[in-house]
């Protein structure tokens, strides 16, 4: 007697492999910025809203102006661009990292990695810099000296959110650069050699990536529009 | 067992299932135009500046600008972090929660400016206040003890 063997479709979940076809890591990474997207959306949609409940609201040319040795010159936009160009050439470096260690290439990596984190600490002096400034300008959580673009009583809200959030964000770049600081470490130490992939880099990446995202969006926010 | 170890590191740990040179070409294409975006955003910037506010064309030029940002962060999202070479569940599950966002926004958005909508109608003492000039800073002055309130201690913060 012969019986007919039905072999069932194997499916996606039925174990043996990653349905996603990424590491459990990995896409544990990408929850965690998802949820981190909405902690920043949360934070810049309330901006917004406030900015669009109020009446009249200060000009960020007027107020984001200054450039480190510039003086008392009126640059706008000038600084934030060469922040906003650090972050991306950072965010290409640590792209190239990720490659070269799929490629297993230990000193690319090495030496990539080692770029990002330069970007990243350029970055953050850059922010203190601007910080710094706002702040002897007479500008501070609660203090706002920036009239609307009427000339118009401005509200604090402006100097809120701006610190709040380029807080936030420069606070992300804070744990970056020390999370890349780690995988340097890692990698100089052989752990991804001996574990035979450089997986970790990818998920490190991701993050870095995603704290360029934010700065796309905080920076049209705040500083274009 | 090899198989575990695939399963770790979800199949993707084979150094050369790639062509390396082809993921380096597609790295600096993004990276050129992410470069561009953004030299247009600062152009649009930089025109607009001198506009007078509340003008449609600088509404305008605004909306841009976003649209801009937006198309930006698909490349950071669909390149850079790799997004768009990952297979469809994948991107469905992050894509589909991160549709809430299109409520999120259009839903406080205009809240927002119904808020200031009905102040400029029904709140007389908003009004009064928006009218208020400014008490300038002095140039050069190194003081951070300027409160923007300061006339009237009871005056509540403009919202």
């Amino acid at each position: 007697m012969s019986v007919a063997v039905r072999e069932p479709k194997r499916s996606s979940w039925a174990g043996g492999y990653s349905p996603f076809k990424v590491e459990y890591g990995k896409l544990m990474m990408w929850f965690f910025l998802l949820s981190d997207s909405f902690t920043f959306g949360a934070l810049l949609i309330s901006y917004l809203t406030t900015r669009f409940a109020t009446m009249g609201w200060p000009d960020p040319n007027k107020v984001f102006n200054k450039y480190p040795l510039g003086g008392e010159s009126n640059s706008p936009l000038v600084f934030v661009s060469i922040m906003t160009f650090i972050l991306i050439i950072s965010s290409v470096t640590m792209v190239l990292a990720v490659q070269s260690g799929k490629e297993m290439n230990k000193k690319a990596v090495m030496k990539y990695l080692l770029l990002t984190i330069i970007g990243g600490l350029l970055f953050l002096s850059c922010q203190a810099w601007e910080w710094t400034h706002l702040y002897r300008e007479g500008a501070w959580w609660g203090r706002n000296p920036f009239p609307n673009f009427d000339g118009s009583l401005s509200s604090p809200n402006f100097t809120n959110f701006f610190f709040t959030i380029t807080g936030f964000h420069g606070f992300h770049v804070f744990s970056g650069v020390i999370i890349n600081i780690v995988m340097l470490i890692m990698t100089a130490c052989n752990t991804f050699e001996k574990r035979g992939h450089y997986l970790m880099i990818e998920k490190a990446g991701l993050y870095w990536h995603f704290v360029d995202l934010v700065w796309v969006f905080v920076f049209t926010l705040f500083y274009l529009v | 067992m090899t198989d575990l170890h695939e399963l770790e590191s979800g199949g993707h740990t084979h150094a050369h299932a790639f062509d390396s040179r082809a993921v380096r070409k597609e790295i600096w294409r993004i990276t050129i135009f992410l470069s561009i975006l953004t030299i247009v955003e600062l152009v649009l910037g930089f025109t607009m500046m001198n506009w007078p506010e509340e003008s449609t064309k600088r509404h305008l030029v605004k909306g841009i600008i976003l649209i801009l940002m937006f198309w930006k962060a698909y490349y950071i999202i669909g390149f850079f972090m790799h997004l768009k070479h990952e297979i469809r569940n994948m991107i469905m599950v992050i894509g589909l929660p991160a549709t809430l966002f299109v409520w999120f926004v259009i839903a406080f958005v205009s809240d927002g400016n119904s808020f200031k909508n009905l102040r400029e109608k029904y709140d007389p003492y908003k009004i009064e206040l928006s009218h208020l000039p400014m008490p300038v800073k002095e140039e050069g002055d190194k003081t951070h003890e300027i409160k923007p309130a300061q006339e009237k201690p009871t005056t509540p913060q403009q919202q």
